[in-house]
């Protein structure tokens, strides 16, 4: 289609959509995503492990709450279920290895390839429902699995399992924390492409049309279980990938990955950075680790001012810190 | 006289004691608005939502095009050619106007399993919703939110959701609600150049729309049809006067 084709009058109805956004809102996004990036790598640089780990954890969780955004903020599926992805894709991990398999080529296929097959059946019936009953079955079929974890004692029970060396990737290796730091990073920005793709094909038109009114969604004539159901083992898929990372960072699996609080956490990660936002849960997570941080270091009682601050985040923030992002400019 | 494409046979369905759909047989033809009259609490909503599968039927039939299609899934009449448009204006509110039709258009294209191209950038798309909108005389308002419309132009997007999908069928239902006289005026307008080559059943309360606009009314009084027939048949009915319209 040459340009010259098109009408007038459609010309400012044909724009492709901007990744970062627009106007100043992008700078700061890029600026964000940028700082993610070198403050690791200075704090390697300097010798400073504990904060390269801190920032891959930071990182991992970003990519599972960026998987959970596809369907919380863009779909509007309220899934607290999530944390069995990650603990299907650690799992998927810790018990290759376990047995003497150690290629991240067999791991990471098939950490995304369980947690994509769990989110398949599961969705299957979660999606059967709605609103609060959706909340509950997720989390309920989370906690069967976590519990599922929890007894196979030939992998640590509730003791946990230690992965030896991490996932064997032949070309590079990930025991190097910087290029594992690497590794991350790439995995996340792969991942909020990915969704940026998603949420602005025909798919997630149709996704967000079912966020926004799902009865008249039918009634033009779409399945919505179907779009819902493939957006839920996206999603699932996705957060396995986070789990077979965070299995790495960790170096120790145990079905604490996938207690329903972290399902939770992530839930308020995506709604703290702002829900159906590009780079929202990004900023979330990394919101969310930086506070709770900083307010540990200051008393062991530090969940009581946390969940306080959370509250008033969500309460007074529109649109979560995206929001203040895109707001703090404009004005 | 034209073709049938919608043909009502039988059709009966109670809630309790309470007969809402009385044996309603009714039929609506290529190139003819079909109107349907009735007071409040006749079944109009009753009778519309079993056309479209929304509630099935106690008894009967609904043909379309000679097919029954009286079980046919809600999310596959689209694709053989029906829509309609809600008595509530059931629009996306966070979408932007030309979003909507483009919503309505994507939805007769096929399956969306499609993750990769924007859609936004997809000319056939866009220029189809658009169209849509013209025929409407909404194309103005293409980059507003739908949420930012006032309540007669939400009803015009709704009829251009509908026409997305170039519906050879199409049920409005109450179109004219809530509108004031300027913008029923503008509606029945709108309404006049639909029906050419389409088959259009209307349900509507404002009776100057329905006796200028439609070719053949239906008078629905507790579930059951008592009349059918012209505009000046219906008004010269004795029994739908009496029912109906009161004294008159």
């Amino acid at each position: 289609m040459s340009v010259q084709e098109v009408p007038k009058n459609l010309k400012p109805h044909l724009q492709a959509p901007s990744l970062f956004g627009f106007g100043q809102g992008k700078l700061v996004t890029i600026l964000i995503m940028a700082l993610l990036f070198m403050l690791p790598m200075i704090a390697w640089w300097m010798g400073n492990k504990f904060y390269l780990d801190f920032s891959v954890r930071i990182i991992c969780l970003a990519i599972a709450a960026v998987s959970l955004n596809l369907i919380l903020g863009f779909g509007g599926l309220v899934s607290f279920g999530h944390a069995a992805f990650i603990g299907i894709g650690a799992y998927a991990v810790g018990i290759p290895a376990y047995h003497g398999y150690e290629s991240a080529w067999l791991h990471f296929p098939l950490a995304v390839g369980l947690a994509g097959l769990f989110a398949l059946v599961t969705g299957a019936i979660s999606l059967r429902t709605k609103g609060v009953y959706f909340i509950m079955i997720t989390m309920a079929f989370a906690q069967m699995a976590y519990y599922f974890f929890l007894s196979l004692e030939e992998y640590g029970g509730d003791d946990g399992m230690t992965l030896w060396s991490r996932s064997d990737f032949g070309l590079i290796n990930i025991s190097d924390g910087l290029t594992f730091f690497l590794l991350c990073y790439s995995v996340l920005a792969i991942c909020i492409y990915l969704t940026f793709r998603i949420v602005n094909s025909r798919f997630g038109m149709v996704l967000r049309g079912c966020n926004s009114n799902e009865p008249r969604m039918k009634a033009l004539g779409y399945n919505t279980y179907l779009y819902r159901l493939t957006a839920y083992v996206i999603s699932g898929a996705m957060c396995g990938l986070a789990g077979a990372l965070i299995a790495n960072l960790q170096d120790f699996i145990t079905a604490d990955t996938m207690t329903w609080t972290r399902s939770g956490e992530l839930m308020f990660m995506v709604i703290l950075g702002g829900a159906g936002s590009i780079f929202g849960p990004v900023f979330g997570a990394v919101a969310f680790l930086l506070i709770e941080e900083v307010l540990s270091a200051f008393t062991i009682y530090w969940a009581l001012p946390f969940g306080i601050l959370l509250i008033l985040s969500v309460l007074f923030i529109k649109g979560g810190v995206n929001g203040l992002i895109l707001r703090g400019w404009k004005s | 006289m034209s073709e049938v494409l919608l043909q009502v046979e039988g059709l009966k369905k109670s809630f309790g004691g309470v007969v809402a759909t009385d044996d309603v047989a009714l039929d609506v033809r290529l190139d003819e608005i079909h109107a349907i009259i009735g007071p409040n609490g006749a079944g109009k909503t009753t009778l519309i939502t079993q056309l479209f599968g929304e509630q099935l039927p106690d008894a009967g039939h609904v043909f379309f095009k000679g097919n029954d299609i009286t079980r046919l899934a809600l999310h596959k009449r689209a694709s053989i050619g029906l829509a309609r448009s809600f008595q509530i204006t059931s629009v996306f509110m966070d979408f932007s106007v030309l979003d909507n039709v483009a919503l309505a258009v994507q939805a007769h294209e096929g399956h969306s399993f499609k993750f990769w191209k924007a859609a936004t950038t997809e000319f056939l798309l866009r220029e189809n919703a658009m169209k849509a909108l013209a025929q409407v005389g909404l194309d103005g308002r293409a980059s507003n939110m739908a949420s930012e419309l006032s309540h007669g132009e939400r009803r015009q997007l709704e009829i251009a959701m509908a026409l997305a999908t170039n519906p050879v069928f199409l049920l409005l239902d109450e179109p004219m609600a809530g509108m004031g006289a300027e913008e029923s005026a503008l509606m029945v307008k709108l309404l006049k150049g639909l029906k050419k080559d389409r088959a259009i059943l209307l349900v509507e309360h404002d009776m100057n729309a329905v006796f200028e606009l439609a070719d053949r009314i239906s008078v629905l009084v507790y579930g059951k049809l008592i009349a059918t027939g012209t505009p000046d048949e219906i008004r010269n009915n004795s029994e739908v006067r009496e029912a109906y319209l009161g004294e008159a």
